[in-house]
């Protein structure tokens, strides 16, 4: 992301937040936009070779990692279809995650993936909320800022940040890179969260309040089950950025004991040849937590990109 | 199994010391007298976020402002020094070029090829067009580093005398010419160009979803009226869909502009910046990390920062102008 990591930003005047805008959503619409189900043979043709080409590359992938090194580094892999299925294994696979360190970089990438999820969304669903509910002193300015920072690149932090972890001693440490993406992932989320607390009914929170609930409890029996939309959407860019993150893993991380798999698969990339068995494998292994991740919840995740973030 | 045991001990370490600062914190407040209680509670809701954007992005921002104007161990301050070599080096001349070769081309790219597929999509029946849409936004999960891996089975290439691995030149070979090293000609910028294929094949979903989902909130009846007054279907869409759209149509373009101005994974992982490809943010992290100049990397980033300024204030206008609507 390239996954980009997706930035954020101004919202399309014609779509509220988090309104219901899927992949499938045609379906939902009964009217017929431009011409439903009226392609021509051309128009038909034209996506399906679009299609394919799209997918290809991963296709490639996918079939090296079933072959042995020796003929992946040999041959090309769409010889394969010429003897179909002859010297096929999952021996890469098993390498790659019984007997090579990549299996520990690949637990170790878990290990920094889900809490700089789940703690960037806890401090932000705090801060949404005193955003939306409550009233203080520098609360709009405060804001403005937040939406200011989500397109401000996480390079600009980069070189104090690594001197300050080297005066704490947390170089190399997973809270280093979990603090890290807190910090970076901060903007975006409160500005998705506050976006989608506005569209509750206030009487709701009222109510509440009028029965004697604290705003702590409110919280967390009130707004948290229902923003469950929103925290899901911006829960799966989080995960989805910071598992494929490169940059901040190899400044923070590095080549250590706690070394990130994407670093780890970025070192076997130059070395062709070499560790032929953990590129292939590890590429799709690494890359199939994304992909899995991204198709059981492609539904929030559609509604999390049209509620029009940019995140910088 | 020790790995693994320890692997969750860290996560939940993580996470439940996060959940219990504010536990701690609530509990704290609501020993105050009612007043406080009331006055300080919005900080202790939005304190914890604000410190860590303090701590991890405002403060360092405006540290390494102060970096670019020292030298490379930040020890002394060499005014405006690291700037002028740096545009004075025929080297980051060259990364400032292909970057904004990248900023031209990928965005519009992305924006036309996510239109087109979008538009054509919605001409399919529901199946197909989820089938064909899932398919174009799924490379958006994988990360640079697993799309370098992935083309480099598209752009490897063997001497003449082996079999090509790459399927870029299993095709030029299979026509009869000589195998090429795609990633190392610079020729009109030809491996720049094959780079930014590679980010273009991972945004184009992106930019469809957001610009399919205007498209098929566009009113009906205006597509009705258009086409009573004799508008065929190409002046409906470039006369009232893309009017409709345009402010997705910006926002996406902005947001892949972001993107590719930070563009790093792609041509760290395939070129490392070789072959004339390189481009900011991998010229500062190898100032950073590879030349230990801090300086330098200030600088480059400082300049990248003043490059997104205008960005940031049309962001901020934008959402200014939106709240008031609301």
């Amino acid at each position: 992301m390239t996954t980009q990591s997706p930035a954020l930003g101004t919202t399309g005047t014609e779509e509220k937040p988090l309104q219901p805008a899927s992949l499938d959503r045609g379906r939902r619409t009964p009217a017929p936009k431009l011409a439903r189900g009226q392609a021509n043979w051309g128009v038909k043709i034209l996506l399906v070779v679009l299609c394919l080409l799209w997918l290809l590359p991963t296709v490639g992938l996918l079939v090296t990692s079933f072959r042995e090194p020796d003929a992946a580094n040999s041959t090309g892999w769409w010889t394969v279809f010429t003897a179909p299925f002859s010297n096929w294994s999952v021996e890469n696979y098993r390498q790659v995650l019984l007997e090579e360190d990549f299996g520990r970089a690949f637990l170790n990438s878990f290990v920094i993936t889900i809490p700089a999820t789940i703690i960037p969304i806890l401090f932000a669903a705090f801060a949404a909320y005193a955003f939306t509910f409550m009233k203080f002193v520098g609360r709009d300015f405060l804001f403005i800022l937040i939406v200011g920072l989500l397109v401000v690149p996480n390079q600009v932090a980069l070189v104090p940040l690594l001197q300050l972890y080297a005066r704490a001693d947390l170089v190399g440490t997973f809270a280093a890179v979990w603090l890290a993406h807190t910090g970076f992932g901060m903007p975006l989320a409160i500005f998705i969260l506050r976006g989608y607390m506005q569209t509750l009914p206030r009487s709701i929170i009222e109510s509440a309040s009028v029965d004697g609930a604290s705003h702590f409890t409110t919280f967390w029996r009130l707004i948290v089950p229902m923003s469950v939309p929103a925290l899901a959407a911006f829960a799966i860019f989080q995960f989805l950025w910071v598992w494929n993150d490169l940059l901040i893993a190899l400044l923070f991380l590095g080549a250590g004991d706690n070394i990130a798999v994407t670093v780890r698969l970025a070192g076997l990339i130059g070395s062709a040849g070499q560790g032929w068995q953990l590129l292939t494998a590890g590429a799709f292994i690494t890359i199939s937590v994304p992909l899995l991740v991204f198709i059981a919840l492609q539904r929030y995740f559609v509604r999390g990109l049209t509620s029009g973030s940019v995140k910088g | 199994m020790i790995k693994i045991i320890n692997a969750v001990l860290a996560v939940l370490a993580g996470v439940g010391g996060a959940m219990v600062l504010y536990f701690v914190l609530n509990f704290a407040v609501e020993r105050l007298p009612g007043k406080w209680e009331h006055r300080i509670k919005p900080y202790v809701f939005i304190g914890p976020a604000l410190l860590v954007i303090g701590v991890f992005l405002i403060y360092p921002a405006v540290q390494t402002f102060v970096y670019s104007f020292a030298n490379d161990d930040s020890t002394e301050f060499v005014g405006f020094q690291n700037y002028t070599e740096l545009l004075g080096s025929e080297a980051f001349r060259r990364t400032l070029l292909n970057t904004l070769l990248w900023i031209i081309i990928v965005p519009v790219v992305v924006v036309v090829m996510g239109m087109a597929v979008a538009v054509l999509a919605d001409r399919l029946g529901a199946r197909s067009e989820k089938t064909t849409k899932t398919i174009i936004f799924l490379p958006m999960a994988i990360s640079g580093v697993g799309a370098a891996a992935i083309w480099g089975f598209i752009y490897a290439s063997r001497p003449p005398t082996q079999d090509q691995i790459g399927l870029l030149n299993a095709v030029v070979v299979g026509l009869g010419f000589d195998p090429v090293a795609w990633l190392q000609i610079d020729t009109g910028k030809l491996n720049s160009l094959l780079l930014m294929v590679i980010m273009i094949w991972t945004q184009v979903g992106f930019a469809m979803v957001l610009l399919s989902a205007a498209i098929k909130s566009v009113p009906e009846e205006t597509l009705e009226a258009a086409r009573i007054d004799g508008a065929n279907e190409v002046q409906t869409f470039f006369r009232v869909v893309v009017p409709q759209i345009w402010a997705t149509v910006i926002t996406v373009f902005i947001t892949v502009l972001i993107g590719v101005m930070k563009v790093f994974d792609i041509v760290y992982t395939t070129t490392n910046g070789n072959f004339n490809t390189n481009v900011i943010a991998v010229q500062f992290f190898n100032e950073l990390f590879t030349n230990g100049n801090n300086g330098y990397a200030g600088a480059i980033v400082i300049m990248l920062m003043i490059a997104i300024i205008p960005v940031m204030a049309y962001q901020v206008r934008h959402f200014k102008k939106q709240e008031a609507a609301s």
